[in-house]
């Protein structure tokens, strides 16, 4: 079974972005970057699934700028056999995505798609749902655990137990279908120097959106990028007594 | 201009997430319609036919819908889109998980979690786990949106909007639901509490937690956690209160031995009045807290709640 993992390079989750005094956006010059920790999470699934047994193929693909390719080999460092980079520097917005990913699947013909549930740049949490009703698939997001069940070889299924906000459920779908990864789906594995040598060696594809026919032009357009609004300073109290009359009297909280 | 809210229910009632939603699709300018997709699910049907600002609730009745299948779902508000100039779902789980099929088939962007409704077409929505606010624009024919339920408010009650009901599409049949295992608790929803007590690593054991019983029934308070502590296990996933678990907005959020990661406080910053409780002074959580108590939770908590009479 082939599986196709998307992953997405973003500014590293330990950075506290700042917005620009002229509004135009977030300054991200100069800061870390790194691999989505969703999508991380979506590897490790993908090789895991490699190891068990279940997957023969993993195909990595990043959309975006060129320096993409550090993502995909870090992928590859992982356990991705190959990966593909569709280049472009027009900034992309989840259904253009999910339109490059579908051209890719097309060709590919991957049984099942492991996407991180959100980035955590723009927060939006539609790729791989807008990518399952493009391609008219099932979808299981959100996901802790993920079973195949190739128990009937000719109706394979993957069976997702997915964190809900009242707890968990379980749904089975047929495949192909696509997974989004949530936080205690896996813990990915460090990626070791020999790893990292031999993922300079696996395949590393380079097309443009051109090649896949798709148009790629963002829909949504960021009127000003501005601070949420700041709380005033707090105090430090120096025991419960004060504590319950400031809440009290003063915040009017209790 | 007329807009139609995904419900999010249980069939036998509505839920507190819908009833924020129709409000911020009142907001959008025009009509509301509410899509109840359920089984049995009249219950449902008449609570937001009673909410102000709906004049339609439209009933798809089928058990492909009874657990919310989102290919279902989702072909279902499909087939009733045409004419509407907005859809929306709340942000929860149910609604994110759904309303992206919905946008995609109609090749149109969604607005992931707005918190305000400039205009009909201008939207405000956090990003970079809530340090940035962007004002977003959309031409597309339909605005797809998901509501951030915190940033709207309760609609009045009093509506008498008319239940119709409209045919049903078919189960997908590719997906289908096994079980569910939801906690029941006498506490309030943590979404929807006025008070929240949450606790982190600090509190170093599913044992430990129990400490927090007295306070939180003391106050009121739904339970809530970090990150760290349902990794950890001391807590079930459905604590989790952060960028990508809940947001939470209660008139007070209490912070027992959290140290206050970006993700968690993309999750409670919004909330009325924030305390603090840890016992290190320079746990970033203070750059937020109000009130800030520096001390061994141990003691603190038992403490307060004994203050609290």
């Amino acid at each position: 079974m082939k599986v196709l993992v998307p992953v997405k390079r973003v500014v590293d989750y330990n950075v506290k972005v700042r917005v620009k005094s002229d509004q135009s956006g977030v300054d991200i010059a100069n800061v870390k970057m790194s691999m989505n920790p969703f999508d991380e999470i979506a590897v490790e699934e993908a090789v895991r699934l490699k190891e068990a047994g279940k997957a023969t193929e993993i195909i990595a693909v990043s959309c975006g700028v060129l320096q993409s390719q550090e993502t995909l080999r870090t992928a590859m460092a992982i356990g991705a056999d190959r990966s593909i980079l569709v280049e472009t520097d027009v900034e992309l917005q989840p259904l253009a995505v999910a339109k490059l990913l579908k051209a890719i699947v097309d060709k590919e013909q991957p049984q099942l798609i492991i996407l991180g549930k959100q980035a955590i740049d723009d927060d939006a949490n539609q790729t791989g749902q807008m990518l399952a009703a493009l391609l008219d698939w099932p979808q299981a997001t959100y996901a802790s655990k993920v079973e195949i069940d190739d128990s009937k070889a000719d109706a394979p299924r993957v069976n997702v137990t997915r964190e809900v906000d009242g707890g968990l459920e379980v749904v089975s779908l047929t495949l192909p279908a696509i997974v989004t990864t949530d936080l205690r789906l896996n813990e990915p594995r460090y990626v070791t120097l020999p790893n990292i040598m031999k993922a300079k060696k696996k395949t590393l594809d380079n097309i443009k959106p051109a090649d896949l026919g798709v148009d790629v032009a963002p829909r949504l357009k960021t009127l000003k990028v501005s601070e949420p609004a700041g709380r005033a300073a707090g105090i430090i109290v120096p025991d419960v007594a004060t504590l319950v009359d400031k809440l009290k009297n003063e915040a009017k909280v209790i | 201009m007329t807009a139609l809210v995904i419900a999010e229910h249980d069939n036998a009632t509505l839920k507190g997430s819908t009833l924020h939603t129709i409000t911020a699709a009142a907001q959008c300018g025009g009509d509301v319609h509410v899509l109840i997709a359920g089984h049995n699910a009249d219950a449902a049907a008449q609570a937001a036919a009673k909410a102000a600002g709906v004049t339609k609730v439209l009933v798809a009745e089928g058990a492909q819908f009874a657990d919310g299948l989102a290919e279902n779902v989702a072909a279902q508000a499909l087939a009733l889109s045409a004419g509407y100039s907005h859809i929306l779902a709340p942000a929860t789980a149910f609604g994110k998980n759904i309303l992206p099929r919905v946008a995609a088939k109609l090749d149109v962007a969604q607005i992931s979690e707005i918190t305000k409704v400039v205009s009909a077409d201008t939207f405000e929505r956090p990003f970079y786990a809530g340090n940035a606010i962007a004002t977003v624009q959309s031409s597309d024919a339909t605005k797809v949106i998901t509501v951030r339920t915190t940033a709207f408010d309760l609609p009045a009650d009093g509506g008498s909007a008319a239940v119709e009901s409209v045919s049903a599409v078919a189960d997908s049949g590719k997906s289908s639901f096994v079980s569910r295992e939801i906690a029941t608790s006498a506490r309030p929803e943590l979404t929807a509490a006025k008070v929240v007590v949450s606790g982190g690593r600090g509190l170093g054991s599913e044992e430990n937690f129990k400490i927090l019983d007295p306070l939180a029934d003391k106050l009121g308070a739904a339970l809530g956690a970090s990150r760290a502590a349902v990794d950890a296990g001391y807590v079930p996933n459905d604590w989790q209160v952060g960028q990508t678990g809940k947001i939470v907005a209660p008139d007070l959020y209490i912070a027992v031995g959290i140290s206050g990661a970006i993700q968690h406080l993309a999750g409670m910053k919004d909330s009325k009045t924030i305390v603090a409780i840890n016992k290190d002074a320079e746990a970033p959580i203070f750059s937020v807290a109000d009130y800030g108590i520096v001390g061994d939770l141990f003691e603190v908590v038992p403490a307060l709640v004994k203050e609290l009479g």
